[in-house]
């Protein structure tokens, strides 16, 4: 089915500037997956060495943040809400 | 501008030496303890200016309250100083600011609008800009990215400060950007002492980056007050690094310092190792650690 992710100001240049992409899949994984292999350049920003999301990337679905709960593993449908979010509030335009 | 309160308290802080973390023999490396301002980071320094000139200038009367765009330090720094000269604070910040960011605005009374985290940085700072635009009367607008102010305090304190603790023997000034206050004001003083000073730019390795304060300038749009011209080289590093060079300075020498404190730090060892003895470089430690407990950045790797 198809799901639409939210993606951050951030990486929108690697997504030919859209800020949502509409991914196939059943699980965040997959919209993962997918968004990686539609945008191979944004692999590196989003993924370790292991191939496991960074640190400081959180996705939330419907509002709530996976990390703690089923991760990757958590099942996502086309009416709900997904989106990638970066852990910090700085970064975009800059506040340090 | 008053007299025995916070405002006091701004600068003249220490400068540690961090050289026992460096492999260069003869190298120093001494950092800037910035977490020792009241507000608990080098912010204190560009907000403690700005609204001294809104309060030289008149733009800053009783009937106004202080309105600007932040991720969080700049925030507190206008927070705590807001509640010392009995201003109203109103803040625009990503609602993906941490708990402990949220909850000193709150300890000083400061009013935050959330602004959507996927928008980052430049969403907070479009919404403050449109509520200062919807009521220029209402607010003392300072734009911290635009603002002469900014760098011109670091050009003032941090840079003299840098200078006299180092006894004019400091040879590269590493530095990560933000807004670019401190990188410029103390870059650019420190060159008008000493000429040969480099200027060495930190920057995080990807757009996408844990290091919290720091902007990657090839993806973002350029602050006003930054000068492409001044640095000399450019170093990157990435959010694992920052955070590994966090761990060694709590763990081997008691200094429990932010993000880009460790991003800091890190490209000003990364620059040691290929310096000649007698080099002597100055990082900043823009604030302290204990803000980024529930980021996780202590939990065990």
């Amino acid at each position: 089915m198809t799901v639409k992710l939210s993606i951050p100001a951030a990486l929108r240049g690697f997504a030919d500037g859209r800020a949502q992409v509409e991914l196939e899949g059943a699980t965040l994984g997959d919209l993962l997956d997918g968004l990686v292999g539609l945008h191979p350049d944004m692999g590196p920003h989003l993924l370790d060495e292991n191939g496991a999301p960074r640190g400081y990337v959180n996705f939330f679905v419907d509002g709530k943040n996976v990390k703690g709960g089923l991760g990757l593993g958590t099942p996502v449908g086309p009416g709900q809400s997904v989106a990638l979010v970066p852990a910090i509030a700085g970064g975009s335009r800059g506040d340090g | 501008m008053c007299p025995m309160n916070v405002c006091d308290l701004v600068g003249r802080t220490p400068l540690l030496d961090l050289s026992s973390l460096s492999p260069a023999e003869g190298v120093g490396v001494w950092a800037k303890a910035e977490f020792c301002n009241p507000s608990g980071s080098v912010k204190d320094r560009a907000a403690r200016a700005m609204l001294a000139e809104g309060l030289k200038s008149g733009g800053l009367g009783p009937e106004k309250a202080v309105l600007d765009s932040t991720s969080g330090n700049t925030g507190i720094a206008y927070a705590m100083l807001g509640a010392a000269l009995k201003r109203r604070v109103v803040l625009h910040m990503p609602a993906n600011a941490n708990r402990e960011r949220k909850a000193l605005l709150g300890a000083y009374g400061a009013e935050v609008v959330e602004t959507d985290p996927l928008e980052g940085s430049d969403g907070a700072y479009l919404s403050a800009k449109k509520a200062y635009e919807s009521d220029p009367d209402g607010y003392f607008f300072p734009n911290q990215y635009d603002n002469p102010e900014n760098p011109r305090a670091h050009y003032l304190t941090t840079g003299p400060e840098i200078w006299e603790q180092t006894g004019g023997g400091v040879t590269h000034f590493v530095c990560s950007v933000g807004t670019g206050g401190t990188f410029m004001g103390v870059s650019s003083k420190l060159k008008s002492l000493k000429p040969e000073v480099r200027a060495v730019l930190v920057q995080p390795d990807s757009p996408l980056h844990g290091i919290e304060g720091t902007k990657h300038l090839a993806s973002t749009i350029k602050p006003g007050i930054f000068d492409r011209a001044l640095p000399d080289e450019v170093v990157a590093v990435s959010t694992e690094e920052a955070v590994k060079v966090c761990r060694r300075l709590a763990g081997e020498l008691g200094v429990l310092a932010g993000v880009s404190a460790g991003a800091n730090v890190a490209a000003a060892l990364r620059l040691a190792g290929g310096l000649p003895p007698g080099s002597l470089v100055a990082t900043v430690l823009g604030d302290g650690g204990a803000r980024y407990l529930s980021d996780g950045l202590w939990d065990k790797a």
